[in-house]
């Protein structure tokens, strides 16, 4: 099982099944009250649904926070096209790893979901979209959608709701821009993974120009609850804005790192020390990522009184982004951070746009140079001025998330950076060697 | 106006239409906006990031290329933050760029080399390694250097949605992104040099013009393309009186930028090894090399002689030469010699069409007419190979405005991609049209259709590229999004073992609730055809323009300007008869005369008792001569020639090929030297197209448009033109891609492109 030692400061509501014999398997699920939801939906309009689903406060959970009930909303309900749902499982931003245990432990809970939102905006077909390397996960899900067919969950007139829905696995073929929606979308359609332009918005023209309800594997996932017991009693989990649970990726140099179901607006001190089980090795922290690689790095100081919540984050200049914290001890090497999250970068940009395809590889040359010790004085501010001039000019996010972390590590750990200076090796690295 | 929208560009009020883009709006009151990968009538990219510009109320920098304007709009193009971006967006591009401007062929037109100037830092901040890939063959004549390439998509775009191929893709990502051909190593496609033209910098060359000269040391000389009978302007760019270029930049003419591939490479037989410079004589039963005065006097003599003894004649025609040539013809054959028989290949019903028209609501249509009109109807033709210009005007036109498209073929057509109907008729095999053309040496099969309209599915279905797996497609046709978006209608393609009427009786409903339509017809349809057609589209109740397809550059022009016994100028009945072609060649005329035409290709054996024949090359008809007479090719005279749409157009001389000379001088010559010259007025090109404008019906038009590079329809003939049904002799050559009748065959870079698609 992939799936840490629960904690008992968690919430579990996702993960309520969570370490059950045979998880994943349809009978366990139908009797934990499994499909209740759905079958309560179907008694529905979709106005009800939706007017629950923003009840609930729910956000998007795959980075950018926008509350799904309102983006469920602008499908226009009434056009003529077939409308898909589209599941965003490419989970691929360094520091996540919540998406692949939520599909693995229970698969249904995802297919509930989905089936809600398909009876939401009158949809009767969808797509799991999986990160090309979860190769094993395209079984379980595979496998999970056979036997919701088999049990008529799936299909036509599912249950005698009158509802059809047919549920189909995709695979990725290994690239982060995959994740991004609209280059999901084309890469759905069998096409080169780049983005589109917006305006139209996949709600508009999504799959096959049709309109789409993209989220991400555990916003669908959430869904299910919300239905069963009520949006207000899912709203109620956490803070005012934002309603729930958070699934938190705890990775880094924690004792106890591992993927764990907390509050929204959990404390992020309580969340290291006692979740966490503290740093590993009693040593300090030095350097914090609240939600994968993208967002903006924090330092120790700029935790105090921080919350695992999307104001708390932004009013830190950073994000609560997709959940996947990662923990730096005193031992780590800011440029050696730097460059790594830029050589993810460089590696996955798609080679769309200027800024961040030039841009990108650029900073990873300096990067590496400047760690290796042959760096100047002018490179130290280079970093941080070919971060700005690709930050807000690329066309799609991927190029801010290259740029943000740099930033804030040039400026947060600029003293780091002159102590590589004039021919100096790495004082983090054990003495001759550089690997990153 | 009420319906305009009004907003601020750096201080200026603009005024446009809804739906405009920043970029176009700017463009009206003077402001550039620089920009690489927006480019007009392709999707939009915005991948450059070239045009950002500031936009109040707006959080972050807009990309001009794909913001709409909207009422009340502030935007900003000249601010600190907006120059600094363009700056660093051009260092960025500089980073993996070679700057190999020195022995670049763009250097001086190069797009980058002018933003750099104009928006660039003086210096860039990069010292690192450059990523660097090898240069690449992709074809005969397209040469690919990935680290000069600034990935705008432009040509991956012409390819897919201008040219309907699809060939060129992108591979690989980020820094080491590609441009890719679609067959593994090499391209399989029109061959076209679209995509080389569009480039904006160096990174796709050609085969032909590579490394051969700084672009500021040609000259360019805007004429009309010389192969086929779409008549596009085609630039050349000479030095040393050498063609080394073709291209249409500047968009002058009924083409706009395009060209296929004779238009931009084709020029070259030109300068062939095998090319007359020498005026030649039979003497003791071989041709001997003479001086042109030797050779006049022959001839003249020969001429006089027969006259006196009245002796027959026989003169035969172009598809090739001008207007005036084959004016100065017809007259020459008529008025001195006294001879009715006088021909030329006849390619298209043209005599039918305009006859049948007469007295009807029908029209003659332009080039510009197909990508404008609301419905066009395709009957018998394989457009993308046979009429590449006209094909790209329709798919542009479906592209831009969904026209509805309708073809009515024997074979698949690049057509079906995004027809709204497409029938197969005949139910025999697919097709016997689209021959590649002959390579000396080696006969090519016929194939059904060209590189890059390959088949796609089973007769029945056009299966939809756009569709996924379980796709119900129900969508309309493709907008421009963020990705290249090709034809997502897919095409209703139904085969019946009927003809073509059957065909369009099925289609009745259909075509007449479209409010206008645009029918082309080849050579399946001529004779009573045509007239049961033109029928067929008055009953329609709708507004119907022809078009009568013809081959070569002046297919048309030979028919208006009388080069048939039954014709004079301006389809004015002669009431006389003449021989035909195959008459003239099959009997034993006293002398023939042949002008750029090849009437006994295929071992036919003379029978003419003395033959005088003008042309390039020696042809199989120049081999069997008495009298050969080198004449200068289009690219190699002034005059003007008429195209399939009857679009008159004038050519211009770009080069001199040393001893030959234009046919109407040739012509001038001869009457000279048998003392009619006065008779038949001056052999100046511009003298004698006066004479046609006074006196050849429909042919009144507006010199200062053609003097100055543009076109004129001719004026369809109202009346009916009293003659028999001849269009028994009508018979199109069908030409491919890469092939021009005999002329084709002097092309090395049409050759090398046949034998490179041959040997794979
Ligand atoms: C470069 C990039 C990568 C992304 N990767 C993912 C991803 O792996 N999974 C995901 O759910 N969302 C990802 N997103 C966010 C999606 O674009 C989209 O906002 C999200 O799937 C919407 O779902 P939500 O509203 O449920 O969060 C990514 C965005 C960007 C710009
Ligand atoms: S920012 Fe540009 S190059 Fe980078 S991933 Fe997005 S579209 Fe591609
Ligand atoms: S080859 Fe030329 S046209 Fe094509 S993407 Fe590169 S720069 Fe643009
Ligand atoms: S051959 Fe025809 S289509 Fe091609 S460039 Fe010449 S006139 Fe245009
Ligand atoms: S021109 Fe607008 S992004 Fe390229």
């Amino acid at each position: 099982m992939l799936f840490n030692e629960p904690h008992p400061l968690e919430t579990r509501v996702l993960t309520r099944r969570f370490g059950k014999p045979d998880t994943a398997a349809i009978e366990g699920y139908l009797a934990d009250d499994g499909y209740q939801g759905f079958l309560k939906a179907a008694k529905m309009t979709p106005e009800q649904i939706i007017e629950q689903v923003k009840i609930s406060n729910l956000r998007g959970r795959g980075g950018a926070g926008f509350p799904t009930g309102m983006k469920w909303s602008f499908v226009p309900r009434t056009s003529p096209k077939p409308k898909y749902i589209v599941v965003n499982g490419d989970e691929s931003e360094p520091g996540t790893c919540k998406d692949r245990v939520l599909i693995e432990n229970d698969p249904h809970q995802l297919i509930e979901g989905v089936l809600i939102a398909g009876l939401a905006v009158d949809a009767h077909a969808g797509y799991v979209y999986i990160r090309g390397e979860y190769r094993y996960l395209i079984d379980v899900m595979d496998k999970a959608i056979a036997e919701a067919y088999a049990k008529g969950w799936l299909g036509k007139n599912i249950q005698g709701t009158g509802f059809d829905f047919d549920l189909y696995t995709h695979t990725g073929a290994g690239a982060y821009e995959c994740g991004e929606e609209s280059a999901l979308l084309e890469s759905l359609e069998g096409k080169r993974g780049i983005p589109r332009i917006r305006p139209p918005f996949p709600a508009v023209a999504g799959a096959f120009q049709c309109p789409t309800i993209l989220n991400n594997v555990e916003t669908f996932c959430a869904v299910p609850y919300i239905l069963r017991e009520g949006g207000q009693a899912f709203a109620d989990l956490g803070i005012p804005k934002a309603g729930g649970t958070k699934m938190t990726c705890l990775t880094g140099h924690v004792n106890r790192p591992g993927v764990y179901e907390l509050k929204l607006g959990f404390p992020v001190k309580q969340m290291i020390e006692e979740v966490g089980g503290g740093m590993r090795n009693g040593k300090k922290l030095k350097a914090f990522i609240p939600g994968g690689s993208s967002c903006p790095v924090l330092t120790a100081s700029e935790l105090e009184g921080a919350n695992m919540d999307y104001d708390s984050m932004a009013a830190r200049k950073t994000m609560l982004g997709s959940g996947g914290v990662i923990i730096m001890d005193e031992d780590t090497c800011m440029v050696k951070a730097a460059l790594r999250i830029m050589r993810f970068y460089a590696h996955e940009s798609c080679g769309w746009c200027i800024p961040c395809r030039e841009g990108t590889t650029w900073l990873k040359k300096i990067l590496t140079r400047f760690h290796e010790g042959q760096g100047t004085r002018t490179d130290i501010n280079l970093i941080g001025d070919i971060a700005k001039n690709m930050l807000g000019r690329t066309f799609c996010p991927l190029g801010d998330a290259a740029a943000m972390p740099t930033i804030s590590i040039v400026e947060k750990f600029r003293d780091e950076f002159e102590d590589h200076l004039n021919g100096k090796p790495c004082a983090y690295e054990p003495a001759g060697v550089v690997t990153v | 106006m009420a319906d305009l929208v009004n907003l601020t560009i750096d201080g200026r009020a603009v005024q446009v239409p809804p739906q405009t883009l920043v970029i176009d709006a700017a463009k009206t009151v003077g402001i550039e906006i620089p920009a690489f990968c927006y480019y007009e009538g392709l999707s939009l990219q915005a991948a450059c990031r070239m045009c950002l510009v500031e936009v109040e109320k707006m959080p972050k920098m807009m990309t001009a290329c794909t913001l709409p304007v909207a009422e009340g709009m502030i935007v900003r193009t000249e601010t600190e933050q907006v120059k600094q971006a363009r700056k660093y967006t051009l260092e960025f591009l500089l980073t993996n760029h070679p700057l190999d401007c020195p022995v670049c062929d763009k250097g001086g037109e190069c797009e980058l080399q002018d933003m750099v100037f104009r928006y660039g830092a003086g210096e860039s901040r990069y010292t690192e390694e450059k990523v660097h890939t090898p240069e690449k063959q992709f074809s005969p004549v397209v040469f690919f250097d990935a680290p000069r390439c600034i990935l705008c998509f432009r040509c991956v775009r012409i390819c897919n949605e201008g040219m309907g191929v699809n060939a060129l893709g992108v591979i690989n990502r980020g820094v080491v992104s590609e441009i890719a051909p679609n067959v593994g190593d090499h391209l399989e496609c029109d061959e076209c040099g679209a995509c080389i033209d569009i480039c904006p910098v160096g990174a796709l060359t050609s085969g032909t013009y590579r490394y051969q000269t700084r672009p500021w040391e040609m000259t360019h000389v805007g004429t009309i393309c010389t192969h086929c009978g779409d008549g596009c302007k085609t630039t050349l760019g000479t030095r040393n009186d050498e063609i080394i270029r073709g291209n249409n930049r500047d968009r002058s003419g009924i083409n706009g930028e395009f060209l296929c591939i004779k238009g931009r490479y084709a020029f070259d037989f030109y300068n062939h090894p095998e090319r007359l410079q020498a005026p030649m004589v039979r003497v003791n039963g071989k041709l001997e090399e003479v001086s042109w005065a030797q050779a006049l006097e022959v001839v003249a003599r020969k001429f006089d002689a027969t006259v006196s003894a009245n002796g027959s004649f026989g003169v035969i025609g172009s598809n090739h030469t001008s207007n005036e040539e084959n004016f100065y013809l017809q007259k020459f054959a008529r008025e001195v010699l006294k001879t009715n028989n006088i021909d030329h290949h006849r390619t298209g019903d043209v005599v039918t069409l305009l006859d049948a028209m007469s007295g009807t609501k029908s029209q003659l249509a332009t080039v510009a007419d197909l990508y404008d009109r609301k419905a066009v109807l395709v009957l018998g033709a394989d457009l993308a190979l046979e009429h590449p210009l006209l094909s790209y005007q329709i798919r542009a036109n479906y592209r831009h405005h969904q026209a509805h498209v309708y073809a009515i073929t024997p074979g698949e057509v690049r057509e079906d991609k995004y027809t709204v109907a497409s029938i197969r008729v005949g139910g025999g095999p697919a097709s016997k049209k689209g021959d590649l053309g002959v390579i000396p040496g080696k006969e090519v099969g016929a194939t059904t259709s060209g590189p890059g309209s390959h088949p796609v599915g089973g007769p029945g279905v056009v299966p939809n590229a756009e569709a996924g797996a379980h796709f119900d497609p129900v969508n309309g046709p493709g907008k421009a999004t963020g990705s290249p978006t090709g034809f997502v209608v897919p095409a209703n393609v139904k085969s019946i073992t009927g003809n073509y009427f059957d065909a369009l009786e099925s289609l009745r409903d259909q075509l007449k609730a479209e409010p206008e339509l645009v029918i082309l017809f080849d050579d399946s349809i001529k004779g009573a055809d045509v007239r049961a057609l033109v029928e067929f589209a008055e009953s329609l109740g709708i507004p119907v323009k022809f078009i009568c397809l013809v081959d070569y550059a002046n297919s048309r022009g030979a028919v208006d300007m009388g080069l048939t016994p039954e014709l004079f100028p301006g389809y004015k009945p002669t009431g006389a008869s003449g021989m035909h072609v195959s008459e003239m060649t099959g009997s034993d005329l006293d002398v023939l005369w042949v002008v750029g035409a090849n009437p006994l290709k295929g071992a036919v054996k003379r029978k003419a008792g003395f033959l005088v024949v003008q042309d390039m090359f020696l042809t199989e008809t120049a081999q069997q001569a008495d009298v050969v007479l080198p004449a200068a090719s289009a690219y190699e005279k002034s005059g003007t020639v008429t195209n399939t749409t009857g679009e008159v157009q004038q050519l211009t001389r770009a080069v001199n090929t040393m001893g030959a000379k234009p046919d109407l001088e040739i012509m001038g010559f001869i009457a000279r030297e048998m003392g009619v010259a006065g008779q038949l007025g001056p052999w100046v090109a511009n003298v004698v197209f006066e004479e046609i404008r006074k006196n050849v019906r429909g042919y009144s038009l507006p010199m200062p448009v053609i003097a100055t590079g543009g076109a004129a329809q001719s004026m369809p003939v109202n009346g009916r033109i009293a003659v028999d049904d001849l269009s028994a002799l009508v018979h199109s050559d069908h030409n491919g891609l890469f092939a021009s009748g005999t002329l084709g065959r002097y092309s090395k870079v049409l050759n090398s492109v046949l034998e490179s698609h041959l040997s794979r």
